[in-house]
């Protein structure tokens, strides 16, 4: 079957245009649009200082006589408006959400990122170098998914907090929050890591490697984990709107990032205080941005999975 | 026309991709009589297969049946729906396939598969569709069916297994059956037993046989007649006698001049002149560069002493309670500078065991290895080991794997060279790209993916990688076998190159006798582990001392009924 095509010296970008790749994302409505809801959330959360109609951080700008102002509706006392309206304190909504979403994103890429490269260093060890090894970092991996996630968070939280000092606590906690997804995120990468090790080293250029001498750290980095990461990647993606979750989650709880840098979790959890009193909007925006948000990144992640499946093509 | 059991006319299977509509099958016509082995035979991508699944209405989305009819005892099948269509499948035209590992579900005993398949098709009782069960294990030839109709299809080996499809095919009692290369995952001795039981069942049960393969000895031994397929088109169809012994059209010939001969040695395989698919290797632009070292004191350059592997079949915490396999025992060798020596033996012989020890693949067991009269068993650090691996180079059987898919042409070939510090900088480069010319890839190869290429031009990659160090040896582990017959005669004929030129000294390692014979000087012959009998290639094909080479050497296709046209060399 000869496949031969001419083509004509393209540009970079019209050959990644062109690609497969390219083209099943274009095929895709629910990808793309998946894809325009995360950049417009991502770019919004970036550009929050630029966008935002007011800084909630700043208690100059607060007015508490704009408390409790509903959407679209002028105050009582000020007249003015507010697109999302205000929440107790006069803090815009909107502008709230903006800057909630920014930790929420810092917090969930970065747990992800953790969790990736903890995995990946584990998974690739052990699927390598097996034997006692890749017992023990299985086996702990094990144990490690006996606990529920948030559970796991929440005790290296309580542990966190009870060794930093009261004023750092603020400042510590978002670190914490990454820390405390990220470990209780590793287990899936490893494992996927280590069954995909373990399918490539046994291929006949992993072996040739092998014979020429090559010393067992520039095999697993030069040879494996290129070869082992497309399903990495695909994880990567779900995880990332797990973490997102796990971080609005133990926010919720009052665990996770403080009410003077709120997070959408947080957010949340202060909305819920006014929900019976009437004060929807409080609560309504927040969830909605998150679940759209968690929503497009889960399947933008569905997606990839089936793109880069070669089976499925 | 009317005893015709299946007669395809004008058939073309179209597959629309994206970029293009990709015609797998064009204008095809055959016909299968009762009785009849009709031999479909081609190289990869023909589109062989294709006529298969378009005759079954098995082929894949987006692929479909564009023109042409399949007729079925006269009435045409081609237009049928689905359930049409299965109403004949498996009834009336039934289908063996490749693998007998995946074509058995591996949670029902045989006779469960068989029965179920029988009261299906024959509306028979239970008791009597086991009694059918049994006589048709019988009848492949599977010894003690009563007792073995209750076990799972694991406890066969693969020709048992294979046994037990052809069976479950003949449940329904079709006309047709279409065999789609059943016996490659075979072993030779269980691949000739296979197609004589389908040869009787033939002509038994006057059953017409499609036998899709791309195994010429397979054609000459079992079909009555033939069609030819490249690129989807038939080129010639016939009578196998004619078609094998007095091919008409010039890409038969060429593939028919490209199958290595058991009784005929050839100096240079013919290139394949149909299709301009032309290769050069120059040779003699690399010999010029080549850095010989001094020859061997004693004339060996490799010696093998007791070599044993054995490998952990059940582990436990008491090693008294450990259970090993052994999988090479005591196997001891030496090869002579220059010459290429052979290793033949069935799969399990323990034969690419022995090619990884060498290799310093795997950790030996027993035994000594001594290369240019030194010992390399007792060296245990990379460090001292360098010498010897920049010496040694592999070429390995399945080119889709022994090439990184993520890195360039370019730095797999330099990878070598790097790793043993033989070259710095731009010489480096230069080396690829003269090494990259030679094997007639061109040096703007290198900056593509391994995926850009085919089977053939990424052995030929690989060459290129294991001649990046200029080694003394080169271990050739079926380095044709994952390839068609014609990509095959241009790699065997770049290998024979390196021995001559660059005087290089080859372990091959092989199941195909006929490539065996081409190519070796001596050979080897192991069997469960062993060492059979090691002899002067002529002396052993001429005169096998050992039972079992004599009937290995039994069972080889013997391919008298082919055309000799272009060859150039003498009959043994």
């Amino acid at each position: 079957m000869s496949d031969q095509t001419s083509t004509a010296p393209q540009s970079r970008l019209a050959q990644a245009w062109d690609s497969d790749f390219a083209y099943s994302f274009r095929r895709s409505p629910v990808a793309v649009v998946s894809f325009l809801v995360v950049m417009l959330l991502v770019l919004s959360a970036i550009f929050a200082p630029l966008i935002a109609p007011y800084d909630p951080f700043d208690p100059a700008s607060l007015d508490l006589m704009n408390g409790f102002t509903a959407p679209m509706a002028a105050n009582d006392f000020t007249g003015d408006t507010f697109w999302l309206g205000t929440d107790d304190q006069g803090r815009d909504v909107f502008s709230t959400i903006l800057y909630g979403m920014r930790i929420s994103l810092f917090v969930g890429f970065s747990a992800v990122l953790f969790a990736m490269v903890l995995g990946i260093t584990l998974g690739l060890i052990a699927g390598y170098v097996g034997g006692w090894v890749e017992t023990l970092i299985m086996r702990a991996a094990d144990v490690q998914l006996t606990f529920p996630a948030i559970l796991v968070a929440m005790l290296i939280f309580g542990i966190a907090k009870g060794i930093t000092p009261i004023e750092h606590q603020d400042t510590m906690a978002i670190w914490v929050l990454i820390l405390a997804i990220g470990l209780s995120d590793w287990v899936q990468f490893a494992r996927v890591v280590r069954g995909a090790t373990l399918v490539e080293k046994d291929k006949e250029y992993v072996q040739a490697a092998r014979m020429m001498g090559r010393g067992r750290g520039i095999i697993m980095l030069r040879h494996i984990l290129p070869n082992v990461l497309s399903p990495v990647l695909v994880i990567a993606t779900i995880s990332l709107a797990l973490a997102i979750i796990a971080e609005a989650t133990l926010s919720f709880l009052g665990v996770g990032a403080p009410p003077t840098q709120p997070s959408l979790g947080t957010l949340i959890r202060i909305g819920q205080q006014f929900l019976f009193s009437g004060e929807w909007w409080i609560l309504l925006f927040p969830s909605a941005t998150l679940l759209a948000l968690a929503l497009s990144v889960n399947l933008l992640g569905d997606w990839l999975r089936d793109a880069l499946n070669p089976r499925l093509q | 026309m009317s005893d015709t059991l299946l007669d395809i006319e004008g058939l073309s299977v179209h597959f629309p991709t994206r970029r293009k509509l990709f015609v797998a099958v064009n204008k095809a016509n055959l016909a299968v009589e009762p009785g009849e082995i009709h031999g479909l035979v081609g190289e990869s991508g023909a589109g062989k297969s294709t006529i298969g699944a378009a005759v079954m209405g098995l082929l894949d989305r987006p692929g479909h049946i564009a023109e042409g009819t399949v007729r079925f005892k006269g009435e045409a099948i081609s237009g049928r729906d689905a359930e049409g269509m299965r109403a004949l499948r498996g009834a009336k035209i039934s289908m063996i396939f490749q693998d007998p590992l995946t074509s058995l579900n591996p949670l029902l005993t045989v006779g469960q598969q068989l029965e179920e398949t029988i009261q299906f098709h024959l509306k028979l009782s239970d008791a009597d569709s086991k009694a059918r069960a049994i006589e048709l294990l019988d009848r492949v030839g599977i010894p003690n069916p009563s007792e073995r109709i209750n076990q799972y299809p694991h406890q066969f080996s693969g020709g048992m297994r294979q046994r037990v499809v052809i069976a479950l095919a003949l449940c329904s009692e079709p006309d047709v059956i279409i065999a789609d290369e059943p016996t490659t995952a075979l072993d030779v001795s269980i691949q000739a037993q296979i197609l004589d039981l389908i040869k009787e069942l033939a002509r038994e049960r006057q059953t017409g046989v499609i036998l899709i393969t791309h195994d010429m000895g397979v054609i000459a031994d079992t079909t009555d007649k033939v069609t030819v397929m490249y690129q989807g088109e038939v080129v010639e169809s016939g009578s196998t006698e004619q078609v094998l012994g007095a091919p008409q059209h010039e890409y038969t010939k060429s593939l028919i001049a490209a199958v290595p001969r058991p009784t005929l040695k050839v100096h240079r395989f013919p290139q394949l002149s149909y299709g301009g698919r032309q290769i050069t290797f120059e040779i003699e632009d690399l010999a010029r560069n080549w850095k010989r070292p001094e020859p061997t004191k004693s004339g060996t350059l490799l010696k093998v002493e007791g070599l044993t592997k054995t490998f952990l079949q059940s582990g436990s915490i008491i090693p008294s309670r450990r259970k090993y396999f052994t999988a090479v025992d005591q196997v001891s060798f030496d090869i002579r500078e220059g010459e290429v020596f052979g290793i033949v033996g069935e799969s399990g012989s323990g034969k690419s065991t022995v090619a990884r020890m060498i290799a310093t693949l795997y950790q030996t067991n027993g035994g000594k290895i001594f290369f240019d009269d030194r010992e390399v068993t007792s060296l245990k650090t990379a460090k001292d080991l360098e010498s010897y691996r920049r010496q040694i180079q592999m070429i390995f059987q399945d080119p889709f794997s022994s090439l990184n898919p993520r890195m360039r042409v370019d730095e797999i070939i330099a990878e070598p060279v790097r790793h043993h510090k033989l070259l710095e900088g731009d010489a480096i480069q230069h080396r690829v790209d003269e090494l990259l010319e030679r094997v007639g890839l061109g040096s703007e190869a290198g900056r593509k993916y391994p995926h850009e290429f085919s089977g053939g031009q990424r052995q030929r990659i690989s060459i290129a990688r294991a001649l990046a160090t200029q080694p003394r040896f080169l271990i050739c582990d079926e380095p044709t076998s994952a390839l068609d017959v014609s990509i095959q005669a241009q790699i065997l004929n770049i290998l024979k190159d390196l021995q001559e030129h660059l005087g290089l000294t080859m372990l091959f390692i092989s199941h195909d006798l006929p490539v065996v014979r081409q190519m070796c000087d001596r050979v080897g012959v192991m069997r469960q582990g062993q060492m059979v009998e090691v002899d002067d290639t002529e002396t052993l094909f001429a005169n096998p001392q050992q039972a079992y080479t004599q009937e290995l050497l039994s069972l080889m296709p013997r391919l008298e009924g082919l055309s000799t046209e272009g060859l150039e060399g003498e009959i043994v």
